[in-house]
This record gives C-alpha cells, sequence and structure tokens, in this order.
C-alpha cells in the first residue's frame, strides 16, 4: 500500500484551535459553585513549624476551609516515589507540611474560598500565623556531600543512596591507557517552564461517590492509579482527564501533592475545586532539572583511543524525592558510553538530599548530563592529544555494520550510522572552511568557535523490565458505523502533534482520509489504560500500538469482506481503504476495474449503502464493512460485531537516535558576549512519520538548550532562598536570541519497532548543549581555557579574556 | 500572582485625576501599567486606589512648537519608536523605545509611566537625562517644570510631590548628534548598562559638548559628568572617546546582581559608553 500521509509534512491539526484560542486547558474549564484553593507556601529552606493559627484567615469573606499539614497528614498517603534503587532512602513526603518545611515554596495549608482572590487574600493573611522556626539549610553540592544539618534527621546524612553501575574491567582499562584525562563539570539546577503552569480541577459527586481530576500531566493513567492510592477511592470511581495540556518537559511526568489534595478537599466538601498554579510556584515548587556536579576520568592512548571511563558524581536531589527522582542520574550513567566504543565504563553516583524542590525528569532526563560529559570531555581529550576533535570522535565510533552494539554501560544499541551524520553535518556547515575563517578571524583578533556534538539518545521508554510501571503502550483503533475512523491511545501528547503524526499513520494504514480519523487521548474514563508520552516514547511505542492495533482489525474486516463478496480471505488484496477479489485488483491494473467510491464524498449524515453479497460487488471499502460490522446482519459466523481492535505493544528494547550538531560562536572580545553564528542539526530519529513535527521537535529541543548552555539557572543563595524565582531573574530563551537552524537528516530505521521510528522529543536538549559549550571554549583556546561551567554568562567569559591584561 | 485588593477610579479629565489624587494619598496613577501591575501581582505594592488616566484626551501627542519636541505623558514607546517626525528630529528617542521590552510592551508601556516610575534599569531616564528633557508636573496648584538632572532623586523616587501628575516631556531641539545603546538583563529585558549619548559636534570632528545619560547600572539613572567634561572640546578620535569613557562611573556606586557583579558593571559601562559615543559620532 502506498503510504499517502507518512513521511509526510502534514500540519498539525492541532493548531487551529490553539491559535485561534479554542482550546481548553484546565482553567478553562468552569464547573458551576467550584471553589478556589491558594496554598501557604514557605518563604524560608529549613525550618521547623512550630504553630499555624487559621484563626485570621478563616476570618475572610469567602473563605470555606482550611487545612494544614497535622489536619491531613494521617488521611492522604505520601506523595510517591516510583524509583527502585538498592537501599534508597525515602522520606515520607506529605502533600502538606507537618513538622518542617524543607524547600522555598513547601506548602504549609491550603486555603479554600469561593474565588480565588479571597482564597489567595487568607493565603496572604494566614502567612504571618505560621510560625517557624529558622534552621540551616543544606544547599551547595559544588564541593560534595554536605554533612550538616542533617534535613531528614532519622536518615543520619544527607545521602539518598550511593549506586556504582557499568561494566567492564575499570582499574584495568585505566592501567592499560597512555595517559589520563580529567575533567570537573556542573550540570546546573534547571527549570522546565512549561508555558501552561501546572493546574488541577477536581469534582465529586457525593451520590455516585466518583471523582474526576482534570490535570495538566503527562500521564493520566499512572496519575489515576497514584491518586487513587493516596486518596484512598476506588481506581474505577476516579477518572483523570487531561484537556490541553501547554507543555511539560517532564515537568508533568510526575504526581504532585496538590493533585491528591484538591482531589481529597473535593471529597470532603463535596465541591468542584479548582487550583492554577501561579508562575512563582511554578518556578519554585514544579520539579527542576539536571543538578549533578561530577568529574569525568578517560584513559585514553596517544593516538586518541579511548580504554575506559569513569564519572564520579554527586546528584542534588532535592528535599524529597518527587516520581522519579533518584532515578534520573541513573539514566546519566546508561548513557555513558556516548556513540563510542568504551570497552570499560563506571559510574559512582552518590544522590544528595538538599533543602531545595525535587529534581526530575527535565526534557532529556539524565541523558543530556552524560552526552556533555562524553562530548565535552572528547573536546578536552582531542585538546590534550592536539588532534581535531572530529578525528577524535571518528577514532572511537562504532562503525555502521557493528551493530546492535554493545556498551560498558549494559545496553544494546539498536541501529546507528555515527560517521553518515558526522559527514553530512560537516558537510552541510562547511566545516573545513569554518575552521579556515576561524583562523583568519583569530588574525583579526576576532574569537570565533567551533564547536560539535556527536550524541546518541536512549529513547522509545521502554521495555517494561527496564521501567518502573510498565514500559508498554495501548491502543484502541474502532471504525465506526459512519467509517470515521477513531484512535484511542495510551499516550498522552502535551505538544507533540500526536493527533496528527497518529492520524497519518491510521489513515495510511486503513486507507482513509486524515479528516475521516480522529485521535483521542488524556481521558482514563475513555482510554484504555496506557503510561503517557514522556522519553521520547509516545510514536515509536503508541504509534506503534495504533499500527499493530489496525492490523488486528483488519484481519476481521478481512474476514467479513471475504464472507460479503463470497471468497476465501486469502484471495483478497487490500489498497486504499478496499478489499478487491484477486481478479478485480488484476482488472484494476488494466483499468477495467469498476471505479471505488471516494470515501468521505457522500452526502452529509448518509451512511453508506450495505452492500449484500448478492449485489455481485468484488470490491468493498473498509468503511463499508464497518457499517456491516455494527448492522451484524451479514457476518460470518463466529465473528463478534462491531469493528475495533486493541493492542498493547511491548518494545523489545529501546532505541538509540544520534546526529551531529555544529555551533559556531562569535565572542565579544569586549564584554564577553556569546552569539550563535551557524547552528547545524543533523538528526537520525530512525523513520520519520512527519518531517514538519520533527523539525519542531529539533528546534524546540535545541532552543532549550541554548537557554542551559548560556543563560538558565535555578538559583538559591546560601540560605536557599530562590533567587531566581520568576522569569523577570530566571533565563528562559527568547525567539530574539535564537540564530537560524539548518536542520537536516540521515534515516537509519529501527529494527525495535515495525514502523521503524526511534524517536525525537529530546534530541535537541541531549545533542546541542555541548556542541554550544564546545564552541565558547574553542573560540576562547587561545586563552589556554579547557572548561567553562554552564550557563556560560558573559561575565565569566570576560574575566578569562581579561585575565592576561591583570 | 493575584494582587491585593484595590479600587479602582477612571478619570475622564486631567482635573479628574488630580482631584481623587489630592483625595487619596496612597493611590497610584495607571498608566500602560507595565511596571505598577507586575509589583502589584507579587504584592510588593498594594495601593489602595488605582487612578486610570489611560482614556484621559489628550495626554498622548507628539509634536512640535516653539523650538521644543512635546511628548504627552501616555505616549507609547511604539507610538515614539515609529514616529517619523521624532526620527527626524530626535533619533534618540525612537531608538531608546526600540530597546525596550518586547512589542506587546511597547504598545502599552508609556513614557510617562516609565519615567514617573523611575526603575533604575528603565531606558527612558538616560535619555531624558542625554537629552536634557523638561518634565511638566500638574497638580491642583498649578503646572511646574523638573529638568531631568534634578528629577530622578533616587532608587524608584523622583521629584514629583503626592498630588503631583507628569503631564509632558519636553526637549529643545538642538541638531545634535545622538545614540542609544544596552546590554539587556537575558531574563528581564532591562538594562544591564544602557547608555544615551548627545552630542553637540562642530564641523572639524570635535566635540563641542555632551551629554552622556547612564542606566543599570546605579540605584537611578545619572549623567556620567566625567566623560562629558573629558569629552567637551576634543577631537572625537577612537583613542580620546575610549579614554573619555572610562569616567563613566567616577563617584558612583555601582549595583552588583547574579548576572553582572559591580566590577563586571563598571566595565560594561565604559564599553557601552564608549560605543553610544561611537555611534553618535559616526552619524553627524
Amino acid at each position: 500500500m502506498a503510504d499517502k500521509y507518512v513521511g509526510k509534512r502534514v500540519k498539525r491539526t492541532e493548531d487551529p484551535r490553539l491559535i485561534k484560542g479554542l482550546a481548553h486547558y484546565v482553567d478553562d474549564i468552569g464547573l458551576p459553585g467550584t471553589l478556589h484553593v491558594a496554598f501557604v507556601r514557605s518563604m524560608y529552606a529549613h525550618a521547623r513549624i512550630t504553630g499555624i493559627d487559621t484563626s485570621e484567615a478563616l476570618k475572610v469573606p469567602g473563605v470555606v476551609a482550611v487545612y494544614t499539614g497535622k489536619d491531613i497528614a494521617t488521611k492522604i498517603g505520601p506523595v510517591p516515589c516510583a524509583a527502585a534503587l538498592p537501599d534508597l532512602k525515602v522520606p515520607d513526603y506529605r502533600v502538606l507540611a507537618t513538622d518542617k518545611v524543607l524547600f522555598v515554596g513547601h506548602p504549609i495549608a491550603a486555603v479554600v474560598a469561593t474565588d480565588k482572590y479571597a482564597a489567595r487574600d487568607a493565603a496572604e493573611i494566614l502567612y504571618p500565623g505560621v510560625e517557624l522556626e529558622e534552621l540551616p539549610a543544606v544547599v551547595s553540592i559544588i564541593d560534595g556531600v554536605p554533612t550538616t544539618p542533617v534535613i531528614h534527621e532519622h536518615f543520619g546524612d544527607n545521602i539518598a543512596y550511593k549506586l556504582t553501575s557499568g561494566e567492564g574491567d575499570i582499574e584495568a582499562a585505566m592501567k592499560a591507557a597512555d595517559r589520563i584525562v580529567k575533567q570537573k563539570m556542573i550540570h546546573q539546577r534547571l527549570a522546565p517552564i512549561a508555558m501552561e503552569p501546572r493546574g488541577v480541577l477536581a469534582r465529586y459527586f457525593p451520590g455516585e461517590e466518583e471523582l474526576t481530576v482534570w490535570s495538566s500531566t503527562q500521564i493520566p493513567h499512572l496519575l489515576r492509579t497514584q491518586l487513587a492510592l493516596m486518596i484512598g477511592i476506588p481506581e474505577n470511581k476516579l477518572r483523570v482527564i487531561t484537556p490541553e495540556v501547554g507543555g511539560g518537559f517532564g515537568s508533568k511526568l510526575n504526581v504532585y501533592a496538590e493533585e491528591a489534595l484538591l482531589g481529597w478537599i473535593s471529597m470532603q466538601l463535596g465541591k468542584p475545586v479548582k487550583w492554577i498554579e501561579s508562575r512563582r510556584e511554578n518556578v519554585a515548587a514544579t520539579i527542576h532539572g539536571r543538578a549533578q556536579v561530577g568529574t569525568v576520568e578517560v584513559g585514553i592512548k596517544n593516538d586518541g583511543t579511548i580504554t575506559g571511563l569513569r564519572y564520579n558524581v554527586v546528584a542534588d536531589l532535592g528535599a524529597y524525592h518527587q516520581l522519579l527522582t533518584p532515578a534520573i542520574p541513573t539514566l546519566t550513567g546508561l548513557m555513558l558510553s556516548g556513540a563510542y566504543k568504551i570497552p570499560a565504563i563506571q559510574m559512582n553516583v552518590t544522590g544528595v538530599f538538599t533543602n531545595k524542590m525535587s529534581t526530575d525528569a527535565y526534557r532529556g532526563a539524565g541523558r543530556p548530563e552524560a552526552t556533555y560529559v562524553v562530548e565535552r570531555v572528547m573536546d578536552v581529550i582531542a585538546r590534550e592529544l592536539n588532534l581535531d576533535p572530529i578525528e577524535v570522535r571518528r577514532k572511537n565510533f562504532p562503525k555502521a555494520d557493528e551493530f546492535p552494539f554493545h556498551t560498558a554501560t549494559g545496553l544494546d544499541y539498536d541501529s546507528g550510522d555515527y560517521e553518515a551524520a558526522l559527514k553530512k553535518a560537516l558537510d552541510l556547515s562547511g566545516y573545513q572552511k569554518l575552521r579556515e575563517e576561524q583562523k583568519k578571524a583569530r588574525d583579526n583578533g576576532k574569537l570565533i568557535g567551533i564547536g560539535l556534538s556527536s550524541y546518541v539518545e536512549i529513547c522509545a521508554l521502554g521495555p517494561s523490565q527496564a521501567m518502573p510501571a510498565g514500559g508498554w503502550e495501548s491502543a484502541t483503533v474502532r471504525i465506526e458505523p459512519t467509517g470515521k475512523v477513531t484512535v484511542l491511545t495510551g499516550a498522552s501528547p502535551h505538544g507533540q502533534g500526536q493527533e496528527t503524526s497518529f492520524a497519518q499513520i491510521a489513515a495510511d494504514e486503513v486507507g482513509v482520509d486524515l479528516n475521516d480519523v480522529t485521535v483521542i487521548h488524556g481521558d482514563t474514563g475513555i482510554v484504555q489504560y496506557g503510561i503517557g508520552t514522556f522519553g521520547s516514547r509516545a510514536t515509536a511505542v503508541g504509534g506503534t500500538a495504533v499500527l499493530i492495533a489496525i492490523h488486528k482489525l483488519k484481519e476481521k474486516a478481512a474476514k467479513i469482506a471475504a464472507h460479503m463478496m463470497q471468497c476465501d480471505a486469502s484471495r483478497l488484496s487490500f489498497e486504499a481503504g478496499c478489499y478487491s477479489k484477486q481478479e478485480a485488483a488484476a482488472a484494476a491494473v488494466t483499468g477495467k476495474s469498476e471505479p471505488v467510491v471516494p470515501v468521505g464524498e457522500g452526502p452529509a449524515g448518509a451512511l453508506h449503502e450495505v452492500p449484500t453479497p448478492t449485489n455481485g460487488r468484488n470490491k468493498i471499502t473498509i468503511q463499508e464493512i464497518a457499517l456491516a460490522a455494527h448492522i451484524a446482519k451479514e457476518l460470518p459466523p463466529d465473528t463478534e460485531p462491531g469493528l475495533s481492535a486493541t493492542y498493547f505493544f511491548e518494545p523489545k528494547n529501546f532505541t538509540f537516535p544520534f546526529g551531529t550538531h555544529i555551533c559556531v560562536v562569535e565572542i565579544d572580545k569586549d564584554t564577553g558576549e556569546t552569539k550563535i553564528i551557524k547552528y547545524v542539526a543533523v538528526d537520525d530519529c530512525g523513520k520519520v512519520i512527519n518531517p514538519l513535527l520533527v523539525d519542531g521537535q529539533v528546534h524546540g529541543g535545541i532552543v532549550q538548550s541554548i537557554g542551559q548552555a548560556l543563560y538558565e539557572e535555578v538559583v538559591y543563595d546560601e540560605q536557599g532562598q530562590l533567587v531566581t524565582g520568576e522569569l523577570m531573574d530566571y533565563a528562559l530563551p527568547r525567539a530574539s536570541q535564537m540564530p537560524w537552524f539548518d536542520t537536516d537528516r540521515t534515516e537509519t530505521p529501527s529494527p525495535v519497532n515495525p514502523l521503524g521510528v526511534k524517536g525525537v522529543g529530546e534530541a535537541g536538549t541531549i545533542g546541542a548543549t555541548p556542541a554550544i559549550v564546545n564552541a565558547v571554549v574553542d573560540a576562547l583556546s587561545p586563552y589556554g581555557v579547557k572548561h567553562l561551567d554552564m550557563p556560560v554568562r558573559p561575565e565569566a567569559v570576560w574575566r578569562i579574556i581579561r585575565a592576561p591584561e591583570g | 500572582m493575584i494582587p491585593a485588593q484595590f479600587d479602582y477610579a477612571r478619570a475622564n479629565t486631567l482635573d479628574e485625576a488630580l482631584n481623587l489624587l489630592a483625595q487619596n494619598e496612597d493611590a497610584k496613577i495607571l498608566a500602560g501599567g507595565h511596571s505598577l501591575i507586575p509589583a502589584m501581582k507579587l504584592r510588593l505594592m498594594q495601593p489602595p486606589l488605582l487612578i486610570d488616566i489611560g482614556r484621559i484626551k489628550d495626554l498622548s501627542y507628539i509634536d512640535e512648537a516653539d523650538g521644543q519636541i512635546r511628548i504627552g505623558a501616555m505616549t507609547t514607546h511604539y507610538q515614539i519608536e515609529s514616529s517619523d517626525l521624532l526620527k527626524r528630529m530626535c533619533p534618540l528617542l525612537p531608538e531608546c523605545a526600540s530597546h525596550i521590552g518586547d512589542m506587546q510592551v511597547r504598545n502599552k508601556g508609556t513614557i510617562g509611566g516609565s519615567l514617573a516610575h523611575s526603575d533604575p534599569a528603565a531606558d527612558w531616564p538616560a535619555a531624558a537625562l542625554a537629552l536634557n528633557a523638561e518634565l511638566v508636573a500638574v497638580s491642583k496648584d498649578g503646572e511646574r517644570t523638573i529638568k531631568a538632572d534634578d528629577f530622578f532623586v533616587d532608587l524608584l523616587t523622583t521629584a514629583l510631590n503626592p498630588g503631583e501628575i507628569l503631564r509632558e516631556i519636553r526637549i529643545n531641539k538642538n541638531g545634535s548628534s545622538q545614540a542609544y545603546v544596552k546590554m539587556p538583563h537575558p531574563a528581564s529585558g532591562f538594562a544591564i548598562v544602557g547608555v544615551a549619548a548627545n552630542l553637540i559636534m562642530n564641523g572639524s570632528n570635535e566635540c563641542t559638548s555632551a551629554r552622556i545619560g547612564i542606566t543599570g547600572v546605579a540605584a537611578k539613572a545619572y549623567r556620567a559628568t566625567g566623560v562629558e567634561n573629558a569629552m567637551a572640546g576634543s577631537q572625537l578620535n577612537e583613542a580620546a572617546i575610549a579614554t573619555a569613557a572610562k569616567h563613566v562611573s567616577d563617584n558612583t556606586d555601582i549595583n552588583g546582581d547574579l548576572f553582572a557583579s559591580a566590577d563586571y558593571r563598571r566595565h560594561l559601562a565604559a564599553v557601552y559608553t564608549r560605543r553610544a559615543i561611537q555611534t553618535a559620532a559616526s552619524r553627524v
């Protein structure tokens, strides 16, 4: 069957409603009688709660209730952590602070009022009624594990876990090296900053005993399961709906205190309750990302061959474990082989508690750290050996015929051709010419730098064996009596565009017009259980589930078609949504076939005519079969009525997309400002369903990488005070700061799924960051600079430039 | 991000606004709202009453009279940025406007609101100082004119008295060479350093006199008199400009923050001052 849509730049069907402002986010959903919740949050990083006086807040007109930690401590279960690591210390994370507050933004009390203004006013009035005895805070991990004070006293120290991972004899590998290169690197704390902050609306019907929770989340089903356990409501009495979700970047791959609390409050009061996160709350109390300080040691031969790599790292986990907090650094450990053959790899990670918001999955989630470590140190090696950075990379690439390729981190890379992507990026950027221009510029006193990154990422998370709560994805595909195709996916897209790309897959596979397909997601009351959208998994795992569900559906459709045309199913062919007897198919080639009725062009409201076995037709569209299957008068024996199929796809492996990014920067010698003057990205995400969506993902990812490399940092001061608490201080990258992106692709299909797709949602944030920093360091190489930590602010660059002059 | 409760009154005439202001000592004047509203949403400011002067006719204009440019206080940044009259007669103003926030901000924010707020990193105060602007304040007792030099008193504090509203900005035409350059804060877009240069040149590339306005660097915008003195009467060559620019932070307490320490800011101020003068000089 010829693809009509897959591989084409189909415009996003989501966009018209989003652009016109007609989409519905949580805050757009209004229910009569809704009460509003405002939180009283800690302004201290670490303090003992010695008393809470709620009396003044309760006097505010419109206030219905005030809840404190002590009120609910025994009534709502702890905020869950799904990560299972040996000897992991898991603090008891109550939805409201009970004895101590442990970070700025830690919720202390919830105020419920008839409108959001009264709720906020009462929360402001309540705060002075909270007696807090301030304690010293644990903040920085730059110099290792902070020992005092101990945040969770009963644990005895601030270490949540220690873990060693990797394969191969690392000691022998280091001994076999001609020299060892060592570099300390800081992966700063970042805030995901989805455009739509979090938000929850909860409605309990006391009669039906049913609770519906609308939440801006990436994981509706997992959230339902966890909320049911936390609140103590049967899971089948709880419905989670994710309406439009305005971005997540991993920050909504979580189960938050507010989600459980809102559900519980609605059950207490029997009324709908709503909370929409403010941007300040979003920066302070939605998970952060990155926050590792590590030292990488690499054993190298004098020709650039790597013998072994060791990464000793301290990960700043924050005060509590959110859903995946401790697991994120383990993903770093998995990807430390990068795009290279490294015989022995070891990661020693220490996860530590600090008086800050929890870290967790932020776009890339542990993999950007690995890629940054590996790609940054490749440049350090090149400098050490006075080699071109490209040669060091080529020296250690596995060849295309070495796949599947086993790494010393325990993975089997599915497929790849790293040299092809590198070469394409070099050609596209005019690398040799760039180097010549750089030399000329240097001679003229200008600072130009060229940086590259040849990355590999791990996507399509993943096999259930490797995942805390299942790594499969589900799909149900139905053809309705009117011939419309409904796809129910367990994935939960929130900006990625899978309403379009899954419709492309379905339209091609069913052989109908794209407009006849509707993709439904994010409602546990409608959609079969699913895992959700994160880890660049939705298309590779969820899209495959759609594909195979359609295969199942078509098996049944073919059986019905054969029955209706009174022939054996083996004599049928299927093309463009139409089953034909083989003789008829042969006739079609000679042009003698009867014309097929175009799909979707019947009069509005009319049903397709139901063909009967006696009308002598030798072609039937699958949409006609759908009607026949529902009317159920002419079905083969032992055939269920209806035309739908459900499939839960379990992948056998992860996928491993890769690529090469090249960045060229110019540094203003007077001020230290960095300007990106050229950016080239060649990504290989396997087979591409929709190039427009892939470009969008790559662009967005690079933007966030530029943010990490040059601008963004969540800063807490020595007292644990959040310094960058809003977007006036937290430097999110702006469109006006962005260069042009030259993007291209190579296409190496994945053998892991029949679509051959790998995933691309995080490629930009994983591949781009080291290319940018490498370019800055390269620009500053005349000053003997080997490394600079992120974000590379102009002042740091200026200090290097002016240093020789004193 | 919800402000504390406040009352709101919309004035239809300037007299009405002045009366309201006279009756409510703690009231704040609402112009474009782009400084005031964010501060209120963070509850850093909790005025009991906002007096909206946005609907008063005749507070938004750019015209020329008696050898002066006159700009109504409610004129938006965008109106200034796009004014052909100003591009011709006082290009520093449109250039300065183009550096403020983004298009949405420039469409709402006003020059009068910004000047009266006197944010230490706002762009307009530097321009007002460099242009020797006169600021017309009106109260129930009548009108008075305040020199820009006297207007910016301290952090977020101006020479406006309680009960006074900034009504108009006046600038004398003087055929000078002008430029505004700026390093914006990567998050807020406010000036890390902003420099407005206004030079009077003679035919032989000599600077007769200079006025240099600096913002973002200290607790309030200020004139870099050290630079001005060094420039006056000197030939505008690269070395002279660079030497003069080094005086930008003479006798000034420099701000330091996460993005730019005081040392670095002092250096940036000199660099950007040099660039502003060079750019202005190139526009003779």
